[in-house]
Order: C-alpha cells, then sequence, then structure tokens
C-alpha cells in the first residue's frame, strides 16, 4: 500500500477545504471498497481525508420525499422503517448487495462511489484503460463474462457493481454534493456516466466534490416495487444482471413506470426506451416483452456475454408481469433478518 | 499515528500505528488478540468479523484511524465468567470446527445473528452467514450449532 496521510476533519466545509486543489486525495467513508482497492494497488491516494464521523447518519422525510444523509450504513438504510414504507424498492436493493458485515460499515455515498469489480481494473499487472488510460482494454477480448453489454465503448466494457444505484436511477434521485465550487445536485441517472473515450472517470463530480446526502423524492405508486437480481450464487454476489421496477397499472394499462437495470453497463441504466413502449400499452407480458425488446435493440453484447440479453429479457418481463398480477406480487420476498 | 479504542470492555492504545494498518492488523499484531484471523484481506470471507460499536464488521477492511474512541468487541470478548458463550459451545459439540480458521468469524456473525433474530429460520442462517467462508466443513456442522445454540438460548432466561 502506498504510504498516505490520513486526516480526520471536523465538519463539511473543512473535509472538502483539505481535499480541494489535490488530485491525489480521496474521501474516505466505511472503506470497504477504497481500502481493498488501496491494498491492492489499485488506488494510490497521498491524502486520504476521512469523513465517516461527519457526514450525515440521518433519515428524514422532507415535503417530497426522504433525504438520506451520505453516512447513512448500507444496513441501516435498508432497516429503516420510513425508508421500507416509502421506497421499498430501495429497501430491497441495498439488502441485495454485498454481506451483513459489509452492509454495516459502507455508507450510501460510499455504494455509489464504488469502482468497478472487472477483474483487469482490480490487477496492476495488467492493462486496463480505467486504472490506467491508453493502457489497453483487454476485457474486451478476454473474460468479459460479467461486464457490459449496453452503453460500453472500445476503451472499457466494466460494469457499476452497485446494486443500491439501480434502484436510486428509477427513483430519480437526486444526489447533494458539497464542493470547492459550491453546493449543486446532480440528478440520478446523470451522476454515472458511460465509458466513452475516459473510462477513467466514473461518474460526473468534480475533483474534490463530497456527497452530503441522496434525496429520493416520493413516488406513490413505488409501493409496488420490485429489485430482482440474478447471481452467481445466491447472496453475497454482484449482479449478473438486476431489474428494479415500479409498475402503475388500471384497468389494465400501464399508466406510469420506471425501470433501471443493473449489471448490464458501465452506469446504472435507466430503461428509456422499455418505459416509454411501456406507457398506455396493456399489462401483459406480451407488451412486457416488447419493451424488453426495445430497450435491448440498443445493446451490443460481447461473445461471451451474449447470455445477458435473454436473460435481463426474461428477467424483466418476469418482474413486470408479477408487479402486474396481485398473487405474484407477494411472493419470493428476499431473505432478511430484522 | 496513536490509536486508543475500547476492546471487551478495556481502554486500549496502540502506539506507532502505521495510517495503513488496518483494525485487524491492530487488534492481532499490536494489542494480542489474535482471535480475528486474517485471511482474504478483502472482505470476502470473513474470517476477520468483530463488533464495531456494536455491528459486526470485516475488520480488515477498517482502517486503522477509523476505529479511533470505537468500541470493539472480539471473539475474545463473548466468553464470560469462565464460561463460554452458548454460541461457542455449540460450535464445539456439533464439529462446527475443522482447521478452525473461519470459526472466529463465524461465532461472532452467529452471535450478532442471535441476538437480533432469536429464532432464526436456515434461510435467515443462511443469509446472516453469507459473508463467512469455511472450506473443511461443507457447513451443515456449522448451520446444526446456530439451530442449538438458538435452543440453548431460548431455553434459558
Amino acid at each position: 500500500m502506498r504510504p498516505f496521510t490520513y486526516e480526520r476533519p471536523a465538519d463539511v466545509r473543512s473535509a472538502v477545504a483539505a481535499a480541494a486543489g489535490r488530485p491525489d486525495a480521496a474521501y474516505l467513508g466505511g472503506g470497504t471498497n477504497l481500502v481493498d482497492l488501496m491494498r491492492l494497488g489499485v488506488a494510490t491516494p497521498r491524502t486520504l481525508v476521512d469523513v465517516t464521523r461527519i457526514s450525515s447518519r440521518a433519515i428524514e422525510e422532507t415535503g417530497g420525499g426522504l433525504l438520506i444523509g451520505a453516512g447513512v450504513r448500507n444496513g441501516d438504510l435498508a432497516a429503516d422503517p420510513l425508508v421500507r414504507r416509502a421506497q421499498p424498492l430501495l429497501a430491497r436493493a441495498v439488502l441485495e448487495g454485498a454481506s451483513g458485515q459489509i452492509r454495516n460499515m459502507a455508507t450510501v455515498a460510499g455504494n455509489l462511489l464504488q469502482r468497478t469489480r472487472c477483474p483487469y481494473f482490480q490487477d496492476v499487472t495488467k492493462p486496463c484503460n480505467k486504472r490506467l488510460p491508453g493502457s489497453g482494454c483487454p476485457a474486451r477480448t478476454g473474460d468479459h463474462r460479467n461486464l457490459a453489454i449496453l452503453g460500453h465503448s472500445e476503451h472499457c466494457v466494466a460494469t457499476h457493481p452497485s446494486d443500491m444505484a439501480v434502484a436510486l436511477a428509477a427513483l430519480d434521485a437526486l444526489v447533494h454534493v458539497e464542493g470547492p465550487g459550491g453546493a449543486r445536485t446532480v440528478p440520478m441517472p446523470g451522476l454515472h456516466r458511460l465509458p466513452g473515450d475516459e473510462p477513467d472517470r466514473d461518474t460526473v463530480l468534480a475533483p474534490g466534490e463530497l456527497i452530503t446526502a441522496v434525496e429520493v423524492p416520493h413516488l406513490p405508486f413505488a409501493a409496488r416495487s420490485r429489485y430482482r437480481k440474478v447471481r452467481d450464487r445466491a447472496s453475497f454476489a454482484f449482479a449478473v444482471v438486476s431489474v428494479a421496477a415500479a409498475l402503475d397499472v388500471a384497468g389494465g394499462v400501464v399508466r406510469d413506470c420506471r425501470i433501471a437495470l443493473g449489471g448490464v453497463a458501465h452506469a446504472p441504466w435507466r430503461a428509456e426506451a422499455a418505459e416509454a413502449a411501456l406507457r398506455g400499452a396493456a399489462a401483459t407480458p406480451e407488451e412486457f416483452a416488447r419493451a424488453a425488446d426495445a430497450e435491448l435493440a440498443r445493446s451490443s453484447p460481447l461473445p461471451r456475454n451474449a447470455f445477458k440479453a435473454p436473460l435481463l429479457r426474461n428477467v424483466l418481463v418476469r418482474t413486470l408481469t408479477d408487479l402486474a398480477e396481485p398473487a405474484g406480487f407477494a411472493e419470493s420476498e428476499p431473505v432478511e433478518t430484522p | 499515528m496513536r490509536v486508543s479504542l475500547t476492546v471487551n470492555g478495556r481502554h486500549r492504545t496502540a502506539d506507532d500505528v502505521w495510517e495503513g494498518e488496518s483494525l485487524l492488523y491492530v487488534l492481532r499484531e499490536r494489542l494480542g488478540l489474535p482471535g480475528s484471523k486474517n485471511a482474504c484481506e478483502q472482505g470476502e470471507c470473513g474470517s476477520c468479523t468483530v463488533y464495531l460499536d456494536g455491528l459486526p464488521v470485516c475488520a480488515c477492511l477498517v482502517a486503522a484511524g477509523q476505529a479511533e474512541s470505537r468500541e470493539v468487541r472480539t471473539v475474545e470478548g463473548l466468553a464470560g465468567d469462565g464460561r463460554l458463550d452458548p454460541v461457542q459451545e455449540a460450535f464445539t459439540e456439533c464439529g462446527a470446527v475443522q482447521c478452525g480458521f473461519c470459526t472466529p468469524g463465524l461465532v461472532v456473525q452467529a452471535h450478532d445473528l442471535l441476538n437480533r433474530t432469536p429464532r432464526p429460520t436456515d434461510a435467515q442462517i443462511r443469509e446472516a452467514l453469507a459473508g463467512n467462508l469455511c472450506r473443511c466443513t461443507g457447513y451443515e456442522k456449522i448451520l446444526d450449532a446456530v439451530r442449538l445454540a438458538a435452543t440453548r438460548k431460548a431455553a434459558t432466561p
């Protein structure tokens, strides 16, 4: 691990000042990803600005939704009665990620800013355009079974690993940010970038910007929502594909919907084409399949992850069908401990 | 840097800690508590599970500075009054231990599960232990041990 200095500023303003103008500084939240990446030599900050004690751990009801502090632990977020009542999709997505030990340490902001688990990115002996711009992307012709099928570029086919971010992208969350240039909000989707020719930039955040909170606007029909994740083992694995969906059906017709996809792109992928195809359509498996196909028309799978396209289609159709069927909605709730 | 924290109810201080050290390293190498095990060092295996402010975490992923002024309880702190915790007793009785390397982490994680969910279903046990890898037992004896500990604890007021 490269030596670094460790700072524990007294408040958010001091933290931003400590990181301002120092591109080799990094904010430390729960550390469950950053400490690992530092040990692997993938992340090499010269300064760690520990924000765990100054990031808000509050979850508040605002007029229009929920305001979730950046320092709220993943486990606390998933267990919060307010979140479970108002945004069950979010609670479910968080519970589907990582293990109990990791959720007890990982924070909301850190979850959003975690890096890809692409095997080449995590191995400093291999080229990777995300870790070392210009060095190449061996994943395109190598091990890309679990990498992107949507929105990738010739420079990078990595996926964003967060489950929580997929739910937040479906729910039109707003990320509150404090930076050297002042405060601003960044909408989701929109926080995470597609790789293009700058795959080293995961997000649109400027150097030194610090996430302070995530605002989740109230969406009445999100009470009828589902996060469904397919992975290689039953627990503690990243998504092969995942679907976050909320459906508003009246008289057999889709009035409105929100759909975001995980495990398939460099960012949580808001399925705008599928949503557009569904609004006003009959709430039937045939129409759900048509919507899935509309989204997948934009996909460009690689040789060894082509299976993700039909898998995603099936998971999306099944999820929407469950949401449209009162009888189907209650089944297969995720296992959890209170 | 100096790191001061409470470990198993006692105030402890470690001096000359390098910033890159983990809480696990501080516990094992500086405070003489080798119960928590150092295995994968990336939060995958759970062998280093300890309570941090009452919640089980992977100590290998906690930077030493993050533990400053906080309260840690390790596997060494579970037994009391000269007697093993019911979870520890159940692990030994059920043969839920082979090489023993994963055991401290599993014991702490199972201890936390039974505190929050005294009568867990098998699915709840599996989910709670998903972050703890064992390469010897095949997990069946571990599940037996957690079930036995739950039964014993329920019978003890």
